[in-house]
Parts: structure tokens; sequence; C-alpha cells
């Protein structure tokens, strides 16, 4: 039987197939040497942080076991068979979790305020002055850049223990992180309304207040949302360095070993960070349907 | 003077009463959010303890120490080593973290994926427990894996890798189910089975993806990483903790400046390799 397929003869077809095997072996080369590089990077970091696979090896059991453990009261029956002992101090504890919420309300409002503020000096298709531009940028560089428990460490210090400290820490890193977006979400705008208002005479703020911020407006309102999520989950670890909220008492119980309260907390957190992500992933949704409507 | 139209004002605000009030029905819904919003604002400032007067007496405070920061100084050259060790202890926690959770998050991302995993059951389960790691924070991780492996660096690198897997999960099963059909089709349709199908049909199209959400992470990594310390588990973190609790601050400053610019570095690093990769890719496919 006869090939169906028309092969090229051997001298036109030779040139050809060496390239194309030159051409893998260089791809193939430059992949072992990507996964060199790799292993080396692997390697020297290992060395650095300490790893130690027969540690792990040994104590790996400790793992499974400490989980198992924090779902067992001290009685050594699971939680469940007992659920008002495992929750024994649930009035408190959901007191913590509003404060918990409420510092991540006020971060993200006061830091999303801020950012709005911000934002119109940092994009470039409508900031007033070059430089203004570059000092607003590199400031929103700086806020984000620093964890906010590093903020929230110093925040303790100035304005003494307590949710405070907390909240100004998230704002702070709000304002980094929001700028960011925001100013991105300007410079994608459509210049037009800006350059009717401003060429029927009226000044920058106007012109910002009428022709920008509409356009942006649930954009804003979108990524604040997305970040109201994210603020949740850090500011439920804000009290580990006694900056409020619910992290006081967890890092309490996981340092005295109370295990069942660890997981009962850490169940609270849990569900409200999961409850949060629903509701907000809904209100976005809607939110951008509403966009495309218009 | 314009000539004018005899327009009946009056049958037109009949017909269309919508557009002759000042405030509509939307606006008037958008209005109220936002005062709902301000009031629950200054409500909840109030609980926290805004308006005690630990605000402004705090910010005289924070100014003073804002301006006890400046100059950056390490004090000396000891200094500078002890610090620049542990910085390179916490660049290699957030490599280390980052490339083991992106191992073990693949084949979890494949069982979360939508067009991978027929069975519901198994994808529902797989997606509740990445959601569930994912919102447990990485300290607090560190917290559980210092009481397994002691104290060090090394429970670092293993919270990083707890924290991530969760992330890289999620992200990369949105990633595989936004990936094209129809090259998995055509294996299969050659006599390919599933498992081929997989390694020559989806992997080659998201690897792109995957490589850069990967060395994303490493740069957000280096943050977390740099902070983990506070808890006793290795980096930089426990001397700019300490630095800050014995208020070393000029210290502090220049813990802070070595980690921006070392961040900074990454950042660098990392998008041209993002870059890179991406752009390999586009030549070829």
């Amino acid at each position: 039987m006869t090939s169906p397929i028309a092969l090229l003869p051997e001298p036109q077809l030779r040139p050809l197939l060496d390239a194309y095997e030159a051409e893998i072996r260089s791809r193939r080369w430059h992949t072992l040497l990507v996964v060199a590089c790799i292993v080396v990077a692997v390697v020297l970091s290992s060395l650095s942080a300490e790893v130690s696979l027969g540690k792990l090896i040994d104590n790996i059991h400790r793992f499974p076991s400490y989980i198992i453990r924090l779902f067992q009261l001290e009685n050594g029956q699971p939680v469940w068979t007992d659920v008002g002992e495992w929750f024994w101090g649930l009035p408190r504890w959901l007191r913590l979790l509003g404060e918990t919420l409420l510092m991540a309300y006020v971060g993200t409002l006061l830091g999303a305020l801020g950012a709005v503020g911000l934002c119109f000096f940092a994009a470039a298709n409508v900031a007033p002055n070059r430089w203004l531009r570059i000092v607003v940028r590199r400031l929103c560089e700086l806020c984000r850049t620093v964890p906010e428990l590093v903020f929230a460490l110093m925040f303790v210090i100035a304005f003494g223990l307590g949710p405070l400290a907390g909240v100004l820490a998230v704002a702070i890193h709000t304002v980094g992180a929001l700028g960011k977006l925001f100013a991105e979400v300007v410079e994608n705008i459509d210049m037009k309304p800006v350059e009717g208002i401003t060429a029927a005479g009226s000044s920058w703020p106007v012109a910002m207040r009428f022709g920008a911020l509409p356009q942006t407006l649930s954009n804003f309102v979108s990524y604040g949302l997305l970040r109201f999520e994210i603020n949740v989950r850090a500011t439920a670890v804000m009290g580990f360095v006694g900056a409020g909220g619910i992290g006081q008492d967890l890092i309490e119980a996981i340092r005295k070993f109370y295990y069942s309260d660890v997981s009962a907390i850490l169940v609270l957190i849990v569900i409200t960070v999961s409850v949060i992500d629903t509701l907000t992933s809904y209100v976005r949704h809607r939110l951008i349907g509403l966009q495309e409507k218009h | 003077m314009p000539a004018r139209f005899p327009v009946d004002l009056d049958a037109v605000r009949g017909r269309h009463p919508q557009h002759f009030q000042r405030f509509d029905r939307s606006r008037q819904i958008a209005a109220g959010a936002a005062i709902a919003a301000f009031a629950l604002l200054v409500f909840a400032m109030g609980e926290l303890g805004f308006f005690d007067g630990k605000l402004i007496a705090g910010l005289g405070r924070l100014a003073e120490i804002a301006g006890l920061m400046l100059p950056p100084d390490p004090k000396d050259w000891a200094h500078v080593r002890l610090f620049s060790v542990a910085l390179l202890e916490t660049v290699a926690i957030s490599l280390l973290g980052t490339l083991a959770a992106a191992v073990l998050g693949l084949p979890l991302a494949f069982l979360a994926a939508r067009n991978i995993t027929a069975q519901r059951v198994i994808r529902f389960l797989s997606r509740r427990s990445l959601d569930t790691i994912r919102s447990v924070d990485i300290l607090v991780w560190a917290l559980i894996w210092v009481n397994v492996v002691g104290l060090g660096p090394f429970a670092g690198a293993l919270a990083i890798m707890t924290g991530d897997i969760g992330t890289f999960g999620k992200l990369f099963s949105e990633a595989i189910e936004a990936a094209d059909r129809k090259p998995v089709e055509g294996i299969v349709s050659t006599g390919g089975g599933k498992l081929l199908g997989v390694r020559f049909g989806i992997i080659p199209e998201v690897f792109p993806v995957l490589v850069s959400q990967v060395l994303y992470l490493f740069e957000s990594n280096t943050r977390s990483a740099s902070i983990i310390g506070i808890v006793g588990a290795g980096g930089i973190g426990l001397y700019l903790a300490e630095a800050i609790r014995t208020l070393e601050l000029q210290q502090t400053s220049f813990i802070i400046a070595m980690i921006l610019v070392t961040v900074a570095v990454i950042d660098y690093v990392s998008s041209q390799l993002r870059f890179a990769v991406i752009g390999r890719r586009g030549g070829l496919v």
C-alpha cells in the first residue's frame, strides 16, 4: 500500500529535518538549563531555611494529630459531642468577631476614600502635575509594600493597645493597594467628557467630579468590596500584635494550648470569611451586571 | 432672539414624570446607601475608640516616632550582616514555600476544575477544602507548624506552602477551566487516554499562566515571609518586631528599607521572567 502523503525527496527533506531537530535540541537544552537553575535555587534556599527532611518525617505525624487534637475537648471526646462546651465563649467571641468586622469596614472605607482622593493625582491621563504624580505613586507603593502588621506594631506604640492601631494600619495599606488600582481605572476612562467639561471653562476639580468620577464609580465600589474581603482576613490576625479584633484570643488560645478554643475560633473565622466572600461576590456581580446594562 | 416653540410643558411632564425629578429613584437609592454607609462608619468609629481623644494624642506621638526613624541607621556592620542573612532566609522561605505549594496545588486544582473532574462530590469537597485553607491566615499556619517542627525558618516555609496551596488551587483551577477544549478532543479522538489529554492538551496551554501566577505569588509571599518572624517562624520579621518593640527606630527604618529594596528587586526580576515566559510561548504558538 502506498502512502497517501507525498513525501519530499531526500535531498530537500534532510536540511528541514536537521533544522527541526536542532530546534528541538535547543529547546530541550533551554528547559534543562531552567530546571537546573531552579534546582540550584531550591538547594541554596533549603540550606538557608534550615530545611531538614529528617525532622519533617520525624515530626510529620504531629501535624494530623495536632489537627485532630484541636477538635477534642479537654476530656478527650470529639468536640461535636458537646457543642455547648466547645463554643463556651461564644458571646465574647462573637463580640470580638463583630469588632473585627467593624475594623475591616472602617479600615476599608477610610482607605478607599483616601485612595479616591489620591488616584486622580496618580493617573497619567488626568494628573495636573508630573512631579506630583510621581510622588503620589511612590507614596502608594510605600503604603502597600510595608506589611500591615508592621504598621500595626508601630501604631500600637503611638496609639496604645486596641483596635484603633489595627484600623489605621489596615487603612494605610488599603490606601496603597486601592490607590494603584483606582489610578489604573482612571487611566482607562473615556477622556471626552473630561475634555468637554474643561472646554466649557471649568476647573480641574470640577472636571474630575463630573467628567471622570461618574465613569469610574462602579469600578471603585467593586474593587473596594474585593479589598473589604481581603481586609477581613487581615484584621482577624491584627490581634497577634495587640491591635484589636479576634486575633488576640486566637493567639492566646494557640500559645496556651487551649485546643478546642483554637478550633472554635478558627471555625467562626472561616464561616465569617466565607459568608463575607459570598455576599461581596453577589454584590459585585450585580454591579457588573448594572454596568453592562448601561 | 430665537423663536420659541409652543411646548406644552405640563403635558410632557405628565407623560414622563421621571425625567422632571431632580432626584429620581436610582439616585435616591444611591443616596440612601451612602447615608447608611456613612452612619455605620461613624457608629463603628465611635465603637472602636476614634473619638476618645486617643487619636489626637497618638498622632502627635506618631509624628515624633516618624521623626526619630530618620535617618535609617543599622548602628554597625555586624547588624547589617545579621539583617542581610535574615533577609536571604526570608527570600529562601518564600521561594521554597511557593514552589512546594505550586507542586502540591496543581493536582488539587485538577480535582477542583469543572472540565477535568466530572464527579460533583469530589469537586465540591476539593473546592471547599481549598477555600477553608485559604481563609486561615499564613500567620496561623505558621503558629501551627511551629508546634510541629519547632521554631525556625523551616516552619515558616511550611506555613507559606500550606497557605498557598489554597490560593494556587483556586487560581490554577480557574486557569484550567478557561483552557480550550479542542486540543484535548483532538488527542482523545486519535486514541489518547484521559491522562495523555491532560498532559499534551491542557498542560502546554495553561503552563505560561501557571508560571506567571507562581512568580506573582512569589513576590507577594516575600512580603508575608518578612512578617512571619513575628511568631517565631524565621526570617527578618523577628529582628523587625524586636527593633520596633525596643524602640530602636533607626534600625527599624533601615530594616524596612532593606525589605522594600528586596521586594522591588524581586518584583523587577519576576516581571522580566514573566515576560520572557509568556513571550517565548507566544512566539512559538
